[in-house]
């Protein structure tokens, strides 16, 4: 085994156009959705214990 | 396709926002959050192919045993490879594991279960859970506890979307037994297939979402707090000190934090595996020389959901909240805290439903908060540069508590009858040893002290320039 283990500096980065909020928009719906599904699903289910 | 998964293929251009980070990381652990949802298969699969649960049990058991491997031994791996890349596999692992599994449903194979979902996809669990956890920490330096709280929330929101899911799909795939009012009707082995079939498209796409929406921080000078239009808000992971995930693992911290993250999953283990049974025996009562619960099977349904509600906000309010009181006060809280609860649900849990499911709950909060939390720490404690790879190895506590807590607490509640049959005071012996173990955990904590210097690679001042050259890390003598 060496003596020395290198990090080497990251190259440069993507060419690419700066996040619009839309973008941000939509990624977070996309996650978002699903997520509130799954917790309006659990808060049906979790009520049960409050009215039998 | 191999250069586009590449770690200088994912570097953030100007302006990239971080706030694009944390949905690419919840779209990887809400997808492999299901395999806490996999017990809604169990009774279908076990009618299928004609054998045991305890067959059955163990295609998740692989599963989350080869979780801990590969989180533990392709730690490094993922670190050096880029949270793209390391998506990318976890989202080929997860995705085909269903596909696998399916083809095994369909064959009537058992072992290509064990294979498909087990195996392989149970590395695509270990690399997607740690996958985005190192490139979260460095895009948020200032709020690390908020940043893995919300990816980590997400493996327990899995779970509560792949449950209803899954029934869902299942029922529509098998019209006839969906039709049937019977609850001793049971799912087809064709439309757990099918139903096998859909989800793992859906995780490979959504996973595919956040491998090619996951960006890792451009190697700038600009100092966190510069960001607007002109740049991505980098602060630079060679902040602060540097220890490599070979050395982290040399160090009491690393230990003591696995001993620590251990006593916290034993301990919540120990009311998430009895949840449903426990709650109807803490409120049976003698009724005419016939023990009888209050608490209805359905009622008993609805503390189990309430504890998966308060797992995962736990893991996003007590993470974030420890960017504010710091990491070992938030544990302190933990375990502590945890110990008390522990000891009122045994001694006054019984006095009505409302007061033990509120325990139970805040406890459950600790659980999920002690998971999401925990990579925060581990980045005070040997900074970013292989965080992610020392959160996988400490990961292995999970898998053994994982063991360990439900056999300690069903040989103990075992040797006073049978779960969903016994009553309150049968339970309060496991309760008790529970505190004890949070107390273990409680001590552990304490003993966290800084990492001794000779542990150090390299040590950077704050919001030091990037380096002209490469930076050359020191080898540290085991």
């Amino acid at each position: 085994m060496s003596n020395t283990a290198t990090a080497t500096l990251e190259p440069q980065p993507e060419n690419e156009a700066p996040t619009s909020t839309a973008r941000l928009v939509v990624a977070w719906v996309i996650v978002g959705i699903p997520l509130l599904y799954g917790v309006y699903e659990t808060l049906l289910r979790a009520a049960k214990l409050f009215t039998g | 396709m191999a250069g586009l998964l590449d770690l200088d293929r994912s570097i953030a251009g100007p302006g990239y926002s971080r706030w694009l980070i944390p949905p690419a990381a919840l779209a990887i652990h809400l997808s492999i959050g299901q395999v806490y949802a996999f017990s809604v298969f169990k009774r279908a699969l076990q009618a299928h192919f004609g054998t045991s649960l305890t067959a059955i049990a163990w295609i998740f058991s692989i599963a989350i045993v080869m979780l801990g491997l590969s989180a533990a031994f392709l730690g490094t791996w993922v670190e050096r490879s880029g949270p793209r890349k390391a998506m990318f596999t976890a989202a080929c692992c997860w995705g085909s594991g269903f596909v696998i599994g399916a083809v095994g449903i369909a064959t009537r194979q058992l072992w290509l279960l064990y294979l498909g979902y087990g195996f392989i996809g149970g590395i695509g669990l270990g690399i997607g859970y740690i996958s985005p956890v190192s490139t979260l920490i460095k895009w948020f330096p200032d709020r690390p506890g908020l940043a893995t709280g919300l990816a980590i929330m997400g493996f327990g929101g899995g779970a509560l979307i792949a449950s209803p899911l899954s029934v869902k799909l299942m029922q529509a795939f098998d019209a006839p037994a969906a039709n049937t009012t019977a609850a001793a009707a049971v799912t087809s082995g064709d439309a757990v297939m099918k139903t096998f079939l859909v989800l793992g498209a859906t995780y490979f796409t959504a996973m595919m979402f956040g491998a090619f929406n996951v960006r890792i921080p451009p190697g700038s000078s600009a100092s966190f707090g510069s960001r607007g239009k002109a740049g991505a808000p980098y602060v630079p992971m060679r902040t602060g000190v540097t220890i490599s995930a070979a050395n982290a693992i040399r160090t009491p911290q690393f230990w003591m934090l696995w001993v620590v993250l251990f006593c916290n999953v034993t301990a919540g283990i120990g009311i998430l595996e009895q949840a449903a049974p426990m709650i109807q025996d803490f409120f049976r009562h003698d009724n005419h020389g016939t023990a009888t619960s209050s608490v209805s099977a359905a009622v008993a349904g609805g503390f189990v959901g309430l504890l998966s509600m308060c797992n995962m906000a736990g893991r996003f309010v007590w993470s974030s909240t420890s960017d504010i009181v710091g990491r070992k006060r938030i544990y302190m809280l933990y375990l502590g805290l945890g110990m008390i609860l522990y000891a009122l649900l045994a001694t006054v849990g019984a006095s009505s439903t409302a007061v033990f499911a509120a325990l139970a709950g805040i406890i459950l909060t600790f659980y999920g908060g002690g998971f999401a939390t925990v990579p925060a720490y581990l980045k005070d404690l040997f900074g970013t540069f292989q965080v992610g790879a020392i959160h996988g190895r400490l990961l292995t506590a999970w898998s053994a508590a994982g063991v360990a807590g439900p056999l300690i607490v069903n040989a103990i509640i075992e040797s006073r009858g049978k779960p969903g049959a016994l009553t309150a005071e049968d339970y309060r012996p496991a309760l008790f040893v529970m505190v004890g173990v949070l107390g273990v955990g409680f001590v552990a904590n304490l003993l966290v002290r800084s990492v001794d210097p000779r542990f150090h690679q390299a040590t950077v001042p704050a919001e030091a320039p990037a380096p002209a050259a490469p930076m050359t890390f020191k080898k540290v003598a085991p």
